[in-house]
């Protein structure tokens, strides 16, 4: 009963996320930004704005910049984030390809370094006014939610463990749009709803800054507005 | 040392000191509202319209829709903080609603509330809120205490430019008929005469020559100020600040002096007699679009072949990033020049072709320091290379003066903070706010004053120039402390055929 439940659930999930992110991106890459905005000094090449946006979502750029706290915190927090990820996709392929084998102990550690990360994060939006004055519920739930599955999984691997290879044969079923047995362990449960919840919650929360960032005008203009006149549809329209 | 004096050096040091919040510190300050004929010069309504909730929520959709820079920052803050220290308001102030982040949340709360799902159905759990009148009055308080000087977008790890919130904030204010009087004012008399002064163009004509007699009084030689001569070369758009406020008119005299040396044909326009463009303020690109179609008329009525800008920082802005956009293409104009081009970058070529003749001595009993003015150092760029806006006027004031020494590096370039008074703030009306947005900036000045004995600070905006004659008196400093770059310029050179102190000397001495 359980498995069904999970299994048609997660497919309303994924089908949230994705459509819901697709729309969403769908959006932003169809609004016009009507004027030349790049924060200076700009790259002039297209080349340049690439390498721009790489140092940004690779490096946290602009945020190391500002803070040194909140860079550590947050950088640990998402390249842990990759790292687990990857090694989770294990549970999704077999065979496991050879570079998803290679991450599987950097991934298994980087659980730690997520949730401290993470924590890291939470305590700043307690300890530091201006972070608290700032802070609304949903965004210590979503710490929360994170946490939770950092936490669960964790405990998996390390404590309580967990028949992996079920786990394991029931996703592979699920890709194929086949029901199996999902193991009710609770812990795995705990992990896996709240995994849900947060592809669910991705296109109409502040997640959506993951898409965000590659549409930022400030981040992805080139600046060349001399050379190149730049012009919005609806803003040539003033010109008939 | 005494424990008193490390305290007072202390403060001094810091300019970047982040102060405990002081909820509702500037809560109510207002500056004054536009009146109904100022509104509808602009194309706003008078006064606040009956149906005002609809007529805002509506403007919002539209601009999530017609700028994405709207919509994605809107969706994108995730209340990291990484701006909270950023801005120089709330430096001065501590009022935690002038943190950036805490600035686009007065607008994101009511956007999430009507626009997006969580806020409609959870509007606790997400901070939304209903729009209501005292949201109203909450926008046009703290979107009249920001000076779009984008000071947080570098910080921002998704760029999120506070700027493009607080234009959208102040565009739906004017849509429902609360506009702002300074800028809106200031507006409608660029429409009707051409300049924010109002300054008609026999009075400017007759202020042109007087200023090209100050010139011929003090160095012998005749330089000329030409205005609406059809057929020159270089049409100069200038900030009609630079026509009569101090120090501003002592860098036109500089400007005057190098196109005089580089023999160039040029001419100002009474047309287009400013710079300014306060449609960017208030974030109207039709209101923009207007004032910019004015510089491109004047160039094509006066038939030139370049448009040279003079110093002025949001005038830079909208000219170097939007001029083409706005009034191009400029197909008519000489394509082997940047069009537009920036004084300084003329000036810099000038100096690098040898061209100018320059005794820097002259600026000798200065010791300077450059503040880099907002819009030109992080929504623009001055020649082929990125950070060129830092570099040329560094160069031109090294190549004209000895003794100059630069501000904490976290206080200039990219990082360098508002002078307080940018964005439609110059106005005496937010005169308090002025003075306090100011302290982070005066406190770096102080800072190498003491370390370096810096008197004079430098800069290339019209209302740098203006703000800091008025606010730096409350700092210590005398209000001709602040000098443009084209004044030292301006000292500096000796006009071919000028006489100097030297040359009378040596002429003594052979006689």
């Amino acid at each position: 009963m359980l498995s069904v439940i999970y299994a048609l659930s997660f497919y309303a999930a994924t089908l949230m996320l994705v459509v819901g992110v697709g729309l969403k991106v769908w959006k932003y890459a169809r609004t016009p930004a009507p004027l030349k905005i790049p924060t200076t000094p700009a790259p002039t090449t297209t080349a340049g704005v690439v390498m721009r946006m790489f140092r940004e979502v690779v490096f946290f750029e602009s945020l190391f910049k500002s803070n040194k706290w909140i860079w550590l915190f947050g950088w640990m927090f998402h390249m842990s984030l990759w790292l687990v990820l990857v090694r989770h996709l294990r549970y999704f392929i077999d065979p496991v390809w050879f570079w998803v084998a290679f991450a599987q102990p950097y991934g298994t550690y980087a659980g730690f370094t997520m949730v401290l990360g993470l924590l890291g994060l939470w305590a700043r939006r307690i300890l530091v006014e201006r972070v608290r004055y700032i802070t609304n519920p949903s965004d210590h739930l979503i710490l929360a939610l994170l946490v939770l599955i950092g936490a669960s999984g964790l405990l998996m691997r390390f404590v309580y463990r967990v028949d992996i290879v079920s786990v394991k044969l029931y996703m592979l079923d699920l890709l194929r749009l086949r029901i199996g047995e999902l193991p009710s362990d609770p812990i795995l449960q705990v992990h896996l709803w709240s995994a849900l919840a947060l592809m669910v919650i991705f296109p109409i929360s502040k997640l959506l800054h993951v898409p965000g960032v590659f549409f930022s005008p400030t981040r992805n203009q080139v600046d060349n507005p001399r050379e190149k006149r730049h012009l919005a549809p609806w803003a040539a329209q003033l010109e008939k | 040392m005494a424990d008193g004096n490390n305290d007072i050096e202390q403060q001094i040091r810091d300019a970047l000191d982040v102060p405990c919040l002081k909820p509702g510190a500037m809560e109510g300050l207002k500056p004054f509202v536009a009146a109904p004929e100022h509104q509808e010069k602009l194309g706003f309504p008078g006064e606040l319209v009956p149906d005002w909730k609809e007529k805002a929520l509506a403007k919002m959709k539209d601009l999530a829709e017609k700028n994405r820079a709207f919509q994605v920052y809107l969706d994108a803050c995730v209340k990291c903080g990484a701006c909270t220290d950023k801005c120089h308001y709330f430096l001065g102030t501590g009022d935690p609603k002038n943190m950036p982040v805490a600035r686009q949340d007065l607008l994101r709360s009511v956007y999430r509330r009507y626009f997006t799902f969580a806020g409609k159905y959870f509007p606790w759990l997400v901070g939304a809120r209903d729009l209501t009148e005292e949201v109203l009055e909450e926008w046009y308080s703290y979107y009249h205490q920001c000076s779009e000087c984008r000071r947080c977008s570098v910080f921002c790890p998704y760029g999120i430019d506070t700027a493009e919130i607080t234009m959208a904030a102040r565009e739906i204010l004017d849509h429902i008929g609360v506009g702002q009087k300074y800028s809106n004012e200031i507006i409608g008399k660029v429409k009707s005469v051409g300049n924010n002064l109002g300054l008609n163009p026999k009075a400017l004509r007759a202020t042109l020559e007087d200023l090209e007699e100050d010139i011929e009084d003090d160095t012998g030689i005749s330089v000329r100020i030409p205005l609406d001569e059809k057929g020159a070369d270089i049409l100069l758009v200038t900030p009609s600040a630079d026509f009569f406020a101090e120090p501003h008119i002592d860098g036109l005299i500089g400007y005057a002096k190098v196109f005089h040396e580089t023999g160039a044909s040029w001419t100002l326009s009474s047309y287009a007699s400013e710079a300014a463009n306060f449609g960017l303020f208030i974030g109207s690109y039709e209101n923009m679009r207007e004032i910019a179609l004015r510089i491109r008329k004047a160039a094509e009525d006066l038939g030139v072949k370049r448009i040279i800008f003079g110093e002025c920082g949001h005038a830079w802005r909208v000219a170097y990033s939007f001029l083409n956009t706005l009034a191009g293409p400029f197909d008519f104009l000489d394509q082997n020049y940047p069009i537009p081009q920036h004084i300084l970058e003329y000036t810099w070529d000038a100096i690098q072709k040898g061209q100018l003749k320059l005794d820097k001595s002259r600026n000798d009993h200065l010791t300077l320091t450059y503040h880099d003015s907002c819009n030109v150092a992080r929504a623009s760029r001055m020649g082929d290379m990125p950070g060129g806006q830092f570099e040329i006027p560094r160069n031109v004031i090294k190549a004209v003066c000895n003794n100059f020494y630069e501000m904490d590096r976290d206080t200039i370039r990219e990082s360098t903070l508002c002078c307080g008074g940018g964005g439609g703030l110059l106005t005496d009306d937010l005169m308090d706010l002025r003075i306090k947005g100011a302290s982070p900036r005066m406190k770096a000045l102080q800072q190498v004053t003491e370390d370096h004995g810096v008197t004079h600070m430098a800069a290339i905006c019209a209302i740098c120039k203006t703000q800091f004659s008025k606010v730096m008196p409350k700092y210590g400093y005398d209000m001709d402390s602040i000098v443009s770059v084209h004044q030292l310029v301006s000292n500096a050179i000796i006009l071919t055929g000028q006489e100097t102190e030297e040359d009378e000397q040596n002429e003594e001495e052979a006689a």
